[in-house]
């Protein structure tokens, strides 16, 4: 088993009380940063070559060069709004060990010269945001965060802001117009990054949680050290959150790019196997918005590339799996009622269009479907995502629509016969034939 | 080697030389812009100019719902997504989003483009209500007809529609209904980003979202009426117009609206009732937006009341009344006779005779008024202002500046005397427009803060009584203490201000009717003595610069110039001109008040309500011995003093021209017949000549205007043809074209102190709404429940050390008098300042007015 870099604390139940996160190490980093010149640090976060964890999968150290010089004030925000149905490492890592956060937030803004970080954390998360309230007050008292960190000339401030509970303020323009005090909706792109215009239209970087996660260890143990775990492009490792039917659900953190998804959702250490000994008959490989993959994909490695190039993405790290008992319809249903619910309204194709998609599909289930269903659920996707194709091409703002997509355009070709049988199960004379009973 | 290509050069440029001399004038100069290819089209267009407006221009429409052109985009409906190819491949992008660049390739017919218009238009009308026969939209509705244009025939959509409560108001004009709604955020956007009234917003999300007022807080917006007009489908309607006609029954005129600020409308009716009016958006001007205020009034013209016939008092037709008490119904050959009876008696002295008012004429009703008094009459008693505004003579030596250049990029401009949102509500919106967008810093010198208070880079409280002397020390670069309530800093910043600012535009209100005017004049003396200065008259009556153009003032004579300077060219065009510069309005009343005037003309007037002094107003009026009054209703003063009343038309029921606040004369058409036997205030004009015997010379309106351009050098652009002609109406200018010399700014020297305040009174301030008791608003049904009752606003401070709450009643003591009212705590009033706003119901502080002080200090106890 590989080192563990961000969960290595998991085991540690007193890992948010700030004396024992200085006593395994914590704030070590921020201490030999701050002995480093901002540029050393960004550097060598630069050589570690370390992806954005957030599902996009940019280098993080190129990110930070992408403001536009001169233009201050910028800001640090983390986006903690982690809301992608079957995604919950980042509420793992905001619970379990905050000071880590605290601490990787103190090392961005350090390597970029940034005095003013917001973290903002999912509405729903209560117990991390305690958690992280009370780690920022004692790191506040113990001088790590505030005015003169640790007696030197750097001083930083951490906000905290609680989210209101909206899967879209995720999406990062939505979230900078919700910490702004806007109604969260996406900004109309261009500007296409928050890195040039962003927060109160300035410069502005947007750090997942568990990217930030990594800076401890990497200022730590040297960017070597961090470059030598992973495959070429995806260096270190990455966290995992397994879910569904599998016995041993939970948050695990692999070697990144070299396992592969039969090893995270077979492994005894890791998700041990579908449950009760069941086949897998389909799984979705990085949370809700992605296409679904099959028995066939199991043995590709949990990497960027190879994902992207087998028609799918890698997106927020979490892997839910189906077994053979699982009815895909339903299952399709229940991921584009999350979508349907938590689109913003503000582009047509989506507001109206994952509605109309979950309407049908609750038909269907409801036995009133029709043989005309199928190809009006494949017309709709493609009036929301153009040819229903990866990556995808959008009618709208964000990709929250093309999202609700995804599970129809995976299941209505290779289940159809699932459909069909709902279908059919719905033969009109059936209906009327109950309906008219009923009513003699 | 080198020897060659010399020679070829000079051959190429000999060549070139003969090429161009010869070709020249038939080869077209290269376009502005860069190219772009449109539909297989290449056009040249704007680099940043959005596409969806770059595509109009080539003639190619993109349909949309969303976008405004003059609302920021926020690219919502997803209506407009064409096919672009900026060299990465053809991909939809919505082109109200994209700028254009050079090079684009643009589809807006292409297969990609047309799937996608099918697709979001049924997706839009999933849920939308197809209850068009019984919409107020259907038949102009843009979802209806793009729906025809770009949609698919028919609908797949067999769930049930979502559902809201049918029209719930949310304000006393609008219904909201969400079923018809399609989200474009064009409302919402408008009332944030334009009108700065930010109630209605999107609620909810998802396919839930609807569009709402904060509970128990309704859209008491200004400017309500323009969501109505810009929304894409029947989501949002005005009571006024509701269920009163069908789009295909109406039919239309463009013309301008009787405001100050001449806002271009068109006016809608249908079997002779004008049943809507829409703002036109005309970039000089308002910009498509109206002020629900005017946007609604058409309900007074239509009112009940109107005077359709001429009114005697005592005598008449059917039932005339012996006593001589009540006013009765006549002819106009009876009324017209006695009128001219009475004139005919008075002119042997010119002096006995005087009119007051005509703000509210057009042009052409004006000039026929001032040649009746002034060239056939001889008299010089004649003012368009009640004693209410800035004096005529000022303001023409005032150089006029446009809304334009007001409002150009990185201008400064100073506000005083008025809030341009009660008072000239375009104006506002422009201003805001220009402080939010355009980087105009607004400096505003008044008593309360304005509607435009947050949008100023300086918001300076002024004590009323003070002004003069602040801005003497603004301009100066005063380094006294404090002067009232304001402070040394805010003065320096002020001055720091003006003095880095190139060319500065102010904007002159009224100001406080318990204020002398002279303390304007004082201010205006002090901006005026700064270079590069130009003024923007922020009068809020009707036509009144057309009056003052037009010599609707003492001392005036058409065309801005003097009664001395402009004698002599007049008496070539007149039968006569005034032998001596006449009174104004308070002189005039206090003339009628000791029997001085014989035949006193009210055109559109109410001295009762709008002059200053009502004890003078009433005093007046009763010692005329002869009152006429020209007007479209009997109002307080018609009804109580009137001998003769004529009836007018209103707007929409005659043609002619208008004068807005910049110089600018536009078009004013005639859409319905006036009611009765309401006639054209020029025709009234024209009709009492020809009873005395005299011919004032024109038989149309279009002689009138063309008359104006004959002898006003300053009109001699306006012809009628100009005018019908220019979308934008035409700019008079300051430009001299020749005739007699016009005013010129003369320095008044420093202004002085203004007199102490007592340690325990408040000074009073006298300011003006939207929604006054005037009779347009009164008699207009939608608008009257919007005036306010009457009360005396204190700020917080004041408030508490009175020991009084919103509510508590109040006994206002001046020397002079006392009133009683109720309490309004507002934090936006000044310390030590007493803000009761004129013509509300329950209060009219003008008794309290000491008229010869320069300011009113009042008591204030509780009762």
């Amino acid at each position: 088993m590989v080192e563990r870099i961000v969960t290595k604390r998991f085991d540690n139940v007193n890992a948010h009380e700030l004396a024992e996160y200085e006593a395994t190490g914590g704030y070590q980093a921020l201490r030999k940063a701050l002995n480093m010149t901002p540029t050393q640090v960004h550097d060598e976060v630069k050589a570690a070559s370390l992806l954005g964890r957030g599902g996009a999968g940019f280098p993080a150290g190129v990110k930070w060069g992408f403001c536009p010089p001169n233009k201050w004030p910028r800001y640090l925000v983390v986006n903690g709004d982690e809301s992608e149905p079957g995604t919950y490492k980042d509420r793992q890592l905001l619970e379990r060990d905050p000071h880590m956060i605290i601490e990787g937030c103190l090392l961005a803004c350090y390597a970029v010269g940034l005095t003013q970080c917001f973290l903002y954390i999912r509405g729903e998360m209560a117990h991390a945001q305690e958690r992280v309230a009370k780690a920022l007050n004692d790191a506040y008292a113990a001088g790590y965060v505030g005015k003169n960190v640790l007696g030197t000339d750097f001083s930083v401030d951490i906000v905290l802001h609680w989210g209101a509970g909206a899967y879209i303020v995720g999406e990062e323009t939505a979230l900078i117009e919700s910490l702004e005090g806007n109604r969260g909706m996406p900004r109309l792109k261009p500007p296409f990054f928050p890195a040039a215009v962003g927060l109160y239209g300035q410069p502005t970087i947007v750090n997942n949680v568990e990217t930030l996660a990594n800076l401890p260890w990497i200022i730590d143990n040297g960017a070597d050290a961090f470059a030598a775990m992973g495959a070429e492009n995806s260096k270190g490792t990455r966290v995992f959150a397994v879910s569904g039917h599998v016995n041993n659900p939970g948050v695990f953190e692999v070697e990144f790019g070299v396992t592969t998804f039969r090893d995270i959702i077979e492994k005894p250490e890791y998700a041990g196997g579908v449950r009760d000994g069941k086949k897998l008959k389909a799984f979705i490989p990085g949370g809700a918005s992605a296409i679904w993959f099959f028995d066939e994909h199991l043995d590709l490695p949990l990497e960027k590339a190879a994902i992207d190039q087998a028609g799918s993405m890698l997106g927020s790290g979490a892997i839910v799996v189906m077994d053979e008992d699982t009815d895909m319809v339903r299952a399709a249903h229940n991921i584009v009622r999350f979508f349907a619910r938590e689109s913003c309204g503000k582009c047509t194709p989506c507001r109206e269009g994952t509605t109309w998609l979950e309407r049908i599909l609750s038909r269907i289930i409801a036995g009133h479907g029709r043989p005309s269903d199928l190809s009006l659920l494949t017309e709709v996707c493609d009036n929301i995502s153009p040819g229903m194709a990866w990556p995808p091409r959008m009618t709208t703002i964000c990709p929250l629509g093309p999202s609700a997509v995804s599970p129809i355009a995976s299941v209505i070709e290779r289940f159809r016969n699932e459909f069909d049988e709902y279908i059919t199960l719905s033969d009109r004379s059936l209906i009327e034939v109950t309906a008219a009973g009923g009513g003699a | 080697m080198s020897d060659a290509p010399k020679t070829d050069d000079t051959d190429v440029t000999v060549a070139d030389a003969e090429v161009t001399e010869i070709e020249a004038p038939e080869v077209p100069a290269p376009p502005p812009g860069v190219p772009i290819t449109v539909n297989g089209e290449t056009v040249h267009a704007t680099p940043g100019r959005m596409l969806i407006d770059a595509c109009e221009d080539a003639g190619v429409y993109v349909p949309r719902f969303c976008y405004h052109p003059r609302m920021t985009p926020v690219g919502m409906c997803r209506m407009c997504l064409v096919e672009v190819d900026t060299g990465r491949g053809p991909a939809l992008q919505p082109s109200c989003m994209l700028t254009v660049s050079d090079g684009m390739i643009v589809d807006t017919e292409s297969e990609a483009t047309k799937k996608a218009q099918d697709g979001v238009l049924e997706l839009l009308l999933i849920n939308h209500p197809l209850d068009c026969p019984v919409c107020d939209k259907g038949g102009e509705c843009p979802l209806q007809d793009q729906t025809m244009s770009y949609g698919p025939g028919e609908s797949r959509f067999i769930e049930e529609k979502r559902h809201f409560e049918k029209p719930i108001p949310i304000n006393d004009n609008v219904f909201l209904d969400r079923e018809r709604c399609i989200l474009c955020d064009r409302c919402t956007r408008f009332a944030q980003e334009v009108a700065g009234d930010p109630l209605i917003h999107f609620i909810d999300r998802g396919n839930n979202t609807q569009v709402n007022t904060f509970p128990d807080d309704p859209f008491s917006s200004h400017f309500s009426g323009n969501t109505v007009q810009i929304c894409p489908v029947g989501a949002l309607t005005a009571k006024p117009y509701r269920f009163k006609a069908r789009p295909w029954d109406l039919t239309e005129i463009e013309s301008t609206y009787p405001n100050a600020m001449g806002d271009r409308i068109t006016i809608q009716s249908s079997r002779n009732e004008v049943l809507r009016y829409l703002g036109v958006d005309s970039d000089a001007v308002n910009w498509g937006w109206l002020a629900d205020r005017d946007r609604f009034s058409f309900e007074s013209t239509m009112n009940e009341a109107r005077l359709t016939a001429p009114l005697v008092r005592g005598g008449g037709l059917g039932a005339p009344d012996p006593a001589g008490a009540e006013l009765v119904g006549s002819t106009w050959s009876a009324a017209l006779a006695q009128v001219a009876a009475a004139l005919d008696a008075a002119r042997v002295n010119p002096s006995s005779i005087g009119v007051i008012g005509g703000a509210r004429l057009t042009n052409e009703g004006q000039y026929a008024w001032a040649k009746l008094a002034k060239g056939v009459l001889g008299t010089d008693n004649v003012d368009a202002q009640l004693g209410d505004g800035i004096p005529a003579d000022v303001l023409c030596a005032l150089p006029r500046a446009t809304i334009a250049e007001a409002c150009a990029p990185g201008g400064t401009v100073v506000i005083i005397g008025t809030d341009p949102k009660e008072e000239l509500g375009t104006l506002y919106l422009r201003l805001r427009h220009a402080a939010i967008h355009d980087d105009v810093k607004l400096i505003e010198l008044t008593a309360t803060e304005t509607g435009l208070s947050r949008q100023a880079s300086m918001s300076l409280r002024v004590r009323p009584g003070d002004l003069g002397v602040v801005a003497d020390a603004i301009v100066r670069g005063d380094e006294t203490a404090e002067i009232g309530l304001t402070s040394t800093a805010d003065i320096a910043a002020a001055h720091a201000a003006l003095n880095a600012a190139d060319q500065v535009t102010v904007i002159v209100g009224s100001g406080s009717l318990a204020e002398h005017t002279a303390l304007t004049v004082e201010a205006i003396n002090a901006f005026a003595s700064r270079s590069k200065v130009k003024f923007l008259s922020a009068l809020r009556r009707g036509n009144v610069h057309g009056a003052i153009d037009l010599g609707l003032a003492p001392g005036l004579l058409p065309g801005r110039t003097s009664l001395e300077a402009g004698r002599s060219w007049f008496n070539d065009k007149w039968p006569t001109t005034p032998a001596e510069t006449g009174h104004d309005t308070a002189a005039m009343l206090a003339a009628a008040a000791t029997g001085k005037i014989d035949v006193l003309v009210l055109l559109g007037a109410d001295p009762l309500i709008d002059f200053p002094d009502p004890e003078l107003a009433r005093a007046g009026l009763a010692g005329a011995r002869m009152v006429v009054a020209v007007d479209l209703f009997a109002n307080d003063s018609v009804y109580a003093f009137a001998d003769v009343v004529l009836p007018a038309a209103a707007c929409g029921e005659k043609s002619g021209s208008h004068t807005n606040l910049e110089g600018r004369v536009s078009a004013v058409r005639q859409k319905v017949t006036p009611p009765g036997t309401a006639r054209a205030d020029w025709m009234i004009a024209a009709e009492v000549a020809m009873h005395l015997g005299e011919d004032l010379g024109f038989e149309s309106s279009t002689e009138v205007t063309d008359e104006i351009a004959a002898v006003s050098p300053l009109h001699a652009h306006a012809t009628a043809a100009a005018i019908e002609d220019a979308a934008d109406g035409v700019l008079l200018g300051n430009a001299s074209t020749g005739g007699p010399a016009r005013f010129v700014w003369q320095d008044l020297g420093a202004p002085s102190p203004a007199t102490p305040l007592d340690r325990y009174s408040f000074r009073l301030c006298i300011d003006r709404t939207m929604y006054d008791h005037g009779t347009l608003t009164l008699s207009a049904p939608s608008l009257a429940p919007l005036a306010a009752p009457g009360s005396v606003r204190l700020h917080p401070s004041d408030a508490n050390a009175l020991g009084v709450v919103d509510g508590s009643a109040v006994r206002l003591s001046s020397k002079r008098a006392s009133v009683e009212g109720p309490v309004v705590v507002d934090a936006r009033v000044a310390r030590g300042v007493a803000a009761i706003a004129h013509n509300h119901a329950g209060l009219d502080a003008r008794a309290l007015i000491e008229l010869d002080a320069p300011v009113t200090d009042i008591r204030i106890e509780t009762l």
